[in-house]
């Protein structure tokens, strides 16, 4: 369903504006909205493909959300695409401190009763958001026996948080290497065959 | 170096080395900005409350907030409203444009190099970590912040299962006019806003 010409433009930003309106608690939370509108809704790229752009915006610095709207966008349309995706991520949320900045404290909004109110039903719904996508992704991923423990081990050091064993860039670098070992044993058993 | 060298610098260098997403940036930005006066520490605080309360990433919030702030607070003579916005966007493109170059070129690298058995193999390994970094994303927010910021019974057992109401209606295709939908994310969220403000907020108004 891919758009021609312009328009495929004003539909990148105007679905990363979504995205970034929406996103409360942080990069990984955006991942089910953002699945939602680009590989159910709109079939720009493939859910394995999103699964790769997700591993090089969790390994590349920056900001998580900016990263995966950045590859994303290029992905679908190019540098063009991925300055658009990207300036539709920020859009939302800089008009919006903005504001705050200029016409608020921060004590006005954080006493407010209506809107942390708001929040409080927000944030336990955000957490069942992010669960979804741990199982599409598995479903993606084509988990096997051999497989499964990977993510399991992976969740665990990271979130029992030992310190720098639960840093997340050692499991993307861990992984890389495992997948490229894996393949170099995999070939040098067929040659020896 | 004027207030707004300062903050482009500290907003590049927290681009640079904010890796790991936007809670493990925070002590990042608290050093950048706390350090030199910018603004005090329970205004951080405050900060970040409110970036949690509004939609957008941890790491884009703080700089537009703070480059608003900072030109004010360091040179009365920056006080006014157009200084600020020249202080937002400044440290907002700032924390934005070292990532955004870095991941173009790491994906026309990948993108290049597409077929090669390298890269697949790469991936293929990548992927199994991918489902295990979300998860645990999930899990690191399955906390009393979220679910019991009160500390009281009954709102724990509301929040859970707003919880698990909300992954059923994103999870499971509801049947509707005749066809199986599953609900829009964006959706979930504003209606479990709205019962957020129906048991929490009505009552006490």
């Amino acid at each position: 369903m891919a758009a021609s010409g312009r328009k495929i433009y004003w539909e990148l930003f105007a679905t990363f504006f979504k995205i970034g309106a929406f996103t409360f608690g942080g990069g990984w939370a955006m991942i089910s909205i953002i699945e939602r509108e680009i590989v159910d809704k709109h079939q720009w790229i493939e859910r394995n493909d999103f699964l790769d752009l997700l591993a090089v915006s969790q390994a590349l610095p920056g900001i998580l959300a900016v990263n995966i709207a950045t590859s994303t966008g290029d992905k679908i349309r190019g540098v063009w695409g991925s300055i658009v995706a990207a300036a539709g991520t920020i859009m939302p949320s800089f008009l919006l401190i903005l504001l705050i900045a200029i016409f608020l404290t921060p004590d006005i909004i954080k006493n407010n009763v209506v809107i942390s109110s708001i929040f409080m039903g927000i944030r336990p719904a955000v957490v069942a958001l992010i669960v979804a996508p741990v199982i599409t992704s598995a479903k993606a991923a084509k988990l096997t026996l051999k497989t499964f423990w990977i993510p399991v081990v992976v969740a665990a050091m990271i979130s029992l948080d030992f310190g720098w064993p639960s840093n997340p860039i050692l499991y993307i670098v861990l992984g890389a290497a495992g997948g490229l070992l894996w393949w170099k044993l995999r070939n040098k058993t067929k040659e020896t065959s | 170096m004027g207030i707004y060298g300062q903050l482009i610098w500290a907003y590049i260098k927290i681009g640079i080395f904010g890796f790991g997403g936007g809670y493990a940036m925070l002590s990042l930005v608290e050093k950048a900005v706390v350090t030199p006066g910018w603004i005090s520490e329970t205004m951080f605080t405050d900060i970040v409350a409110i970036s949690q309360m509004t939609p957008g990433p941890i790491g884009i919030n703080s700089a537009t907030y703070i480059g608003y702030v900072a030109p004010g607070s360091v040179d009365p003579l920056l006080q006014g409203v157009w200084w600020g916005i020249l202080g937002s966007v400044l440290a907002t493109l700032a924390v934005v444009i070292p990532s955004f170059v870095l991941v173009l070129n790491t994906s026309h690298f990948i993108r290049k190099h597409n077929e090669s058995g390298v890269i697949k193999a790469i991936f293929s390994g990548l992927r199994p970590v991918v489902v295990g970094l979300i998860a645990s994303a999930a899990i690191m927010l399955m906390n009393a912040a979220n679910f019991n910021p009160q500390g009281v019974g009954w709102q724990l057992a509301i929040n859970i299962a707003i919880s698990v109401i909300a992954f059923c209606l994103v999870f499971f295709p509801i049947p509707f006019r005749g066809k199986k939908v599953k609900l829009h994310p964006i959706f979930v969220i504003i209606l479990a806003g709205i019962a957020g403000f129906l048991i929490y907020g009505l009552p006490k108004l």
